[in-house]
């Protein structure tokens, strides 16, 4: 693969470690305010993993699952059936132990909001984690009517433009919304009133706190050609410097990429629907048209795992096959 | 008589304006651009955009003129343009694909 361009210096060997898992499907966990990841295959067959019965919470840490750009109606090569890739890939989710607390999806559930695609994710995941699902829209779920129909399903306890906070067992955890205003020239956005309440939100954590950023476009100039990067990022990231780990996870280009800047790491998530294009690589960003046998290879989720008292998160990509 | 005659008339007084509102004027969508990019059309012109990639597209003005609903593949969508003056769009999903309409 051809990101390594993407990377700073000095962690060349977690990131070409990293790389190795793309394509196959992360597990993110949180451990001591460091997300890792492992192939979701080696998590379960892991003999050293720890057993803390049916739920992913411990006294030491926790498990949580993204999964991203589901694309629930879309219906054309390579996938014309992405409903049946994201049950395998609760499935997936399903068979983990420990189990994960909660989900993130990182937006584009569905293609162009098709009739019926919201109903259909919000039923999949209604009862895969106990601690539910966090959302945040791509822009396929909020173009057509400016976020109304996703805002009412999947806005609740939401601020401003949909975007949130919560903290489990320690960790902070933003999910911002960059797919509103989108800049001349196709950037994500995120604006300045959620820029604001970024730079207010985090102002009293201890900087020894964990950061887990969700967002769906990436907050990194992946291929500005095609939109994939955040016009205002680095004003967000400027809020988020002085902590000593800020895990930074989005869809939008279904495919694995990891970048790391000083203490944050930057991770892009597979579709469970088809895959795309690595940046830069044919005419645009559309569904990347691999053979029937190659197209689990290149879906996925990924794992992340919190352990108290170290720093990284463990971030674990997985694929269908 | 005297009717149909009058409607003759102002049919035929009309045929020169109208031929030309009526000319095609057509920009395909693929590979994610608007093809042509820039495309110069008389008042009265109709525009009509054609998807021709798997991907959904949108063409939505920058100044709120006219939007169209998701294109899926082979969908047109169509505005006619009656005031002269030049109009940016782009894809509301895609927005890094623009292209703009010059009405003269």
């Amino acid at each position: 693969m051809s990101q390594e361009h993407h990377k700073s210096g000095t962690n060349r060997r977690d990131f070409l470690k990293c790389m190795a898992w793309a394509g196959s499907g992360l597990v993110w966990t949180l451990s001591g305010g460091v997300l890792s990841s492992k192939a979701l295959a080696g998590l379960q067959a892991a003999p050293n993993a720890p057993r803390t019965g049916s739920r992913g919470s411990s006294a030491s840490g926790f498990r949580f699952v993204q999964i991203s750009d589901t694309h629930i109606g879309f219906e054309k090569d390579p996938n014309k059936d992405p409903v049946a890739t994201l049950q395998e890939s609760i499935a997936r989710i399903r068979a983990l132990d420990p189990a994960p607390d909660f989900l993130i999806h990182t937006g584009d559930l569905t293609h162009a909001q098709k009739a019926g695609g919201f109903d259909t994710v919000a039923q999949l995941l209604g009862d895969v984690a106990s601690g539910g699902t966090f959302f945040v829209p791509g822009e396929h779920d909020v173009f057509g009517d400016g976020g109304k129909e996703y805002f009412a399903r999947f806005g609740q306890d939401t601020r401003g433009g949909g975007w949130r906070s919560f903290d489990h067992q320690g960790v902070h955890f933003l999910g911002l919304v960059n797919v509103l205003n989108f800049k001349s020239g196709g950037m994500g956005m995120l604006g300045q009133e959620q820029l604001e309440w970024l730079e207010d939100n985090v102002r009293n954590l201890s900087s020894s706190t964990p950061v887990v950023v969700y967002t769906h476009i990436p907050l990194w100039a992946v291929y500005p050609e095609w939109g994939w990067t955040t016009g205002d990022a680095q004003q967000a990231l400027a809020s988020l410097k002085r902590f000593g780990s800020v895990t930074v996870l989005n869809g939008h280009i279904h495919q694995v990429l990891q970048k790391v800047e000083g203490h944050i790491t930057f991770h892009t998530a597979m579709s469970t629907a088809f895959p795309q294009p690595a940046p830069g690589q044919g005419p645009g960003p559309g569904p990347l048209k691999v053979p029937t046998d190659e197209l689990r290879r290149l879906l996925g989720l990924r794992s992340v795992t919190y352990t108290a008292g170290r720093q990284p998160l463990a971030v674990v990509d997985s694929t269908l096959g | 008589m005297l009717g149909l005659l009058l409607v003759a008339a102002f049919a035929g007084a009309a045929l020169p304006a109208r031929a030309a509102s009526t000319a095609p004027a057509e920009v395909h969508i693929s590979n994610f651009t608007f093809d042509p990019p820039t495309l110069a059309v008389p008042v009265g012109a109709t525009v009509t955009w054609v998807n021709q990639d798997d991907e959904p597209h949108t063409v939505t003005s920058a100044g709120g003129g006219f939007t169209s609903p998701a294109l899926d593949t082979d969908e047109s969508f169509s505005f006619r343009f009656d005031a002269p003056g030049t109009y940016v769009y782009r894809c509301a999903i895609h927005p890094q694909m623009t292209g703009k309409i010059v009405v003269q």
